[in-house]
């Protein structure tokens, strides 16, 4: 029997959202439950799907196809391959350690809770999406969620204007993403959003150059490109816990993947020739976050910044073009997301018992919450590239990719390496070492058993995957292979 | 037991995170277990080296108890392990001084469960390098071992500590990014990190690289690896984390920073430096000669004007270090002569020595401010009639440390002084000044502790030397006796690899 597990995945939160929403408004625990059993079972499935693709096969696995439109060409059409099961498997990661720290919530759980499974519907849809328009449809479904988990749960001071900057920055860019969606669409001649169909068009070479940084430019918003980059620290400080953890673990990838599947896949010619840009704007994606991020007081905006660092690190991968390139990036999208997840459920347990997020204000913590302490230092250390950790072998064959093309590239972003040691053991000292002050010695208490597990499964993904790099790189590598086709390299 | 014979090098390289892991079940309050078997742990891979040694072939040229498997073959790099004469006598160096660390590391008392398993994580990490015989998991290790290190110095230092331990890593790590860059240079331009293929793939090179001539692509490259590894010797002019870690590092840890990590980029040098660039380290061998013996009387006067105990001992390594890379040096200008290999042997004891005797001094002035609580030279005075174990065990080491004939520091720096002086007269004749001063400073260092008028502070609050730490230097000062009256069974294995390689 054929089953449909990626419309499962994509169907269960949306469901569950909706069954949420049903519920009586006093059954917080209820809500709580539902939520945990569909993240959970997403997760499962998840996991499912990244052990049981075919490596071998390589290809899009997993494939449904059920028009929609047909009129327009558009059809319901999932499937993934060596690129996106990766990112399912994230995005069902994060989704349940969202889940999972969101718990203590007491401000109307119900609909936090609906809106945060909204969000995984959309997230699961972009990265298992075949069909352009499709695509848009679920990338374009998380932005209310987004807006008004923001707006509402959000940080008092920061959060209207910080939703408001978030919502405003990233509509744009998709409006201006689908403009060269439809362009495509009408210059194909083909009448569909098949993107499997699309690729293979070849587009005129003077539409691919036009119409490329249009595209590009339009996802990597969300990507966090310089200088697009702006709403990124801003909303991820605004917003509440789990909503950080998506948006920078999982949406910023939502924005890096559509960036790639769309603009790079469909118009390889373009991308050949805004490549240099890319990396240029790229490069000071990765120097300037992290010099931003070494002179920031509030340990939120630390990590914000150094996850605008960190992806660009992700785009120069990408314009790289070639295959190390590519399959970094890709090993990159995924560490960068358990990492930043790990950061900002750490960030949001310590501000949650500390009540405040200035570096200068805490110290001493590792007494307190060590687990949390722990898990933050080995985020810190995949942060900065050290080698046994995932962000070394993530970054690493992200410099290779690029000293093939472009080694100033190569010299200029290391020194995005060194700053961002600075800045995390400048983070780790003060903040979880040194003296406690006494207010919080008496107010801090340790962290909950799920704010552990959530620790704990994020902080061992990151070991294993920097000790045993082969766990991914295969699938990461039959997926490459695909877009090196398109690219015309062997 | 053929798992342990064609897997010995991974056993001893991970039997440290192992035990590690062990320790992190225990409760922290069962402070004497932990410490015991902590120590006890670390024993086992010194068996395991001892064994190796037993069944090492020294007439064999190459690498042996190799082993090669695949770790990122996306990139082309794998877990390959093999040990030479070099790397086996830093590998006995290594597993013999992390449990005397270890022994002398019982007198503390905070978190001394997590104290220990920083300890065996930075033994694994410090043995890593000394066995990868693949360039990516050499760099893996390098930097995996900072960690423990910025840790055990940020969280069981003195005062400063943070300035020193933040100095330290981003001095090393600052080091590194030139090293790491251009690691993936030749990785991309040679398609592999194996180190005996690229000896052979990248020397060979010619043409041009990204529009430069190879030469200049391998002479800043060239530079890239001795920058990282000058900073971890460390060569004058890029010194001065060193006295500030080695003030704030807890004894142990300065143990093993001095014994060990030191040697590290020495071994950097004799691994990559030399066998990929023969032609660049020929031609920048004076320069470097002349580093090296800037640090011998810098390092030697700045001993001098210490008045802490801890920094003049601190102080002193950039001294001997630098000898060793005035071995390196002349081996790399005099390259297939006999004055190489005699100066690559040099070289080489002196890096065994030095471990053994910085680890000693180390030690000795960490056992005199636990229970002085100072370190201050001025606040001593004539403690030999208080102390008179004590104090000749420090005269003794102390005189290993100064080259007194008889004991090991002797033998290396007369064999590097011997073969340097036929291709770099002069930087000899300036190193000899640095010699002299080192006689001074040790002298003033033992006048001030040892003898001169007793200070009445200490009568009755110092208590001699125990039986435990007795057993931390006993090892140390018999190796240095050893290798002082018969170097031959250490420069036996030495000797055979460095002819082969050089």
């Amino acid at each position: 029997m054929h089953i449909p597990f990626l419309s499962i995945i994509i169907a269960i939160p949306l469901i569950a959202g909706l069954a949420i929403l049903l519920l009586p408004k006093e059954q917080k625990q209820a809500v709580k439950l539902v939520a945990l059993a569909a993240s959970g079972l997403t997760f499962f499935l998840s996991v499912w799907v990244y052990f049981s693709y075919n490596i071998t096969k390589a290809g899009y696995q997993f494939v449904e196809k059920v028009a929609w439109v047909p009129g327009f060409g558009i059809s319901y059409y999932v499937g993934v391959d060596g690129f996106s099961v990766p990112l399912v498997l994230l995005a069902g990661v994060v989704l349940l350690c969202g889940v999972l720290v969101s718990w203590g919530i007491e401000d109307r759980p119900r609909e936090f809770y609906a809106f945060l499974m909204f969000l995984g519907t959309s997230v699961f849809g972009v990265f298992a999406s075949l069909d352009l328009f499709e695509l848009f449809f679920f990338f374009e479904l998380a932005v209310f969620p987004k807006y008004l988990m923001i707006a509402v749960w959000g940080s008092p001071k920061t959060r209207e204007y910080g939703a408001m900057k978030l919502t405003l920055y990233l509509f744009i860019g998709s409006v201006v993403a689908l403009v060269g969606a439809l362009a495509m669409f009408f210059s194909s001649g083909k009448l569909t959003f098949d993107m499997l169909v699309l690729e293979q068009t070849g587009f005129p070479l003077a539409f691919q150059h036009l119409w490329f940084p249009v595209v590009f430019l339009g996802f990597a918003v969300l990507g966090g490109l310089f200088p697009f980059h702006n709403w990124a620290p801003d909303g991820h400080v605004a917003a509440p816990t789990a909503v950080s953890m998506l948006l920078a673990g999982v949406e910023m990838k939502v924005g890096a993947f559509a960036a790639l599947r769309v603009a790079i896949m469909l118009l390889p010619e373009g991308a050949k020739y805004w490549a240099p840009w890319i990396l240029g704007l790229a490069t000071v994606n990765v120097v300037y976050g992290a010099a931003i991020a070494m002179v920031q007081t509030d340990i939120k905006y630390v990590i914000g910044f150094s996850s605008v660092s960190h992806m660009g690190l992700v785009m120069i991968g990408f314009a790289s073009l070639n295959r190390d390139g590519l399959m970094g990036a890709g090993m990159q999208m995924f560490s960068h997301g358990i990492m930043t997840a790990l950061f900002f459920s750490v960030v949001g347990m310590v501000y949650d018992r500390a009540h405040t997020r200035e570096i200068n204000a805490l110290g001493g913590l590792f007494k307190k919450i060590p687990w949390a302490a722990i898990g933050f230092i080995i985020a810190g250390l995949v942060s900065m590239g050290m080698p046994g950790f995932s962000g070394f072998v993530a970054e690493f064959p992200i410099f290779m990719g690029v000293w093939r093309v472009q080694p100033w590239v190569a010299i200029i972003a290391v020194l995005g390496v060194i700053i961002t040691a600075a800045y995390i053991f400048r983070l780790i000292t003060r903040v979880f070492f040194g003296d406690i002050p006494p207010e919080l010695d008496a107010s801090v208490s340790d962290i909950t058993i799920k704010d552990k597990v959530v620790v704990g499964l994020l902080a061992t993904l990151m070991v294993a995957l920097g000790l045993f790099p082969t766990l991914m790189v295969p699938m990461l590598q039959s997926g490459v292979d695909h877009i090196m086709r398109l690219l015309g390299g062997a | 037991m053929s798992f342990l014979t064609t897997h010995i090098l991974t056993l001893i390289l991970f039997l440290p995170v192992l035990g590690a892991l062990v320790l992190l079940f225990l409760p922290g309050t069962q402070v004497r277990l932990i410490r015991w078997l902590a120590f006890g742990l670390s024993l086992i891979p010194f068996a395991l080296s001892l064994a190796a040694w037993a069944q090492f072939n020294p007439t064999i040229t190459g690498f042996q108890f190799e082993e090669n498997i695949p770790w990122y073959p996306a990139i082309n790099s794998f877990y390959h392990l093999g040990i030479d004469g070099i790397s086996l006598t830093m590998l006995l160096l290594t597993t013999l001084l992390t449990p005397l660390a270890i022994l002398a590391s019982f007198s503390i008392t905070d978190r001394i469960k997590a104290y220990m398993m920083l300890f065996l994580f930075l033994e694994t990490g410090m043995l890593g390098v000394f066995l990868s015989l693949d360039l990516l998991l050499f760099f893996v290790f390098w930097e995996v071992g900072l960690v423990p290190m910025y840790f055990l110095i940020n969280q069981w230092g003195g005062v400063n500590r943070n300035y020193a331990s933040l100095k330290f890593i981003l001095f090393t790590m600052a080091g590194s990014l030139g090293l790491l860059l251009a690691i993936q240079m030749l990785g991309v331009v040679a398609g592999t990190y194996d180190l005996p293929a690229l000896m052979i793939k990248w020397t060979a090179l010619s043409g041009s690289l990204f529009g430069l001539p190879v030469g200049t692509v391998k002479a800043i490259a060239f530079w890239a690896f001795v920058i990282a590894f000058a900073i971890k010797v460390p060569i004058w002019p890029f010194h001065t984390w060193l006295p500030d870690a080695h003030t704030e590092a807890p004894t142990g840890a300065s143990m093993l920073l001095a014994g060990v990590l030191l040697k590290l980029g020495a071994y950097g040098f004799l691994r990559l430096v030399l066998p990929l660039y023969p032609v660049e380290s020929q031609r920048f061998a004076g320069p470097l000669a002349a580093f090296a013996t800037m640090g011998i009387i810098f390092g030697a006067l700045g001993a001098l004007g210490q008045t802490d105990f801890k920094r003049l001992v601190a102080y002193s390594s950039i001294s001997h270090m630098g000898f060793v890379i005035l071995g390196i040096a002349a081996a790399a200008w005099a390259a297939g002569t006999d004055t190489a290999r005699m100066a690559m042997n040099g070289a080489v004891l002196q890096m065994i020595n030095h471990g053994l005797s910085a680890a000693g001094m180390f030690f000795l002035v960490g056992v005199l401010y636990e229970r002085t609580h100072t370190r201050d030279l001025r606040a001593y005075g004539g403690l030999f009639a208080l102390v008179p174990v004590y104090g000749g065990i420090l005269l003794f080491t102390a005189m290993g440390s100064l080259g007194l004939p008889g004991l090991g520091g002797f033998v290396s720096e007369f064999l590097v002084v011997r073969a340097a002086w036929q291709v770099f007269t002069y930087a000899v004749i300036l190193s000899m000044i640095g010699l002299f001063f080192t006689g001074a400073y040790i002298l003033k260092a033992l006048k001030a502790v040892l003898h001169g008028p007793l200070n009445d502070i200490w009568v009755g609050h110092l208590s001699e030397i125990n039986p435990r730490e007795i057993a931390v230097i006993a090892p140390l000062m018999v190796l240095m006796l050893i290798i002082g009256f018969w170097p031959s069974w250490i420069l036996d294995v030495i000797n055979r690899t460095v002819s082969a390689l050089f």
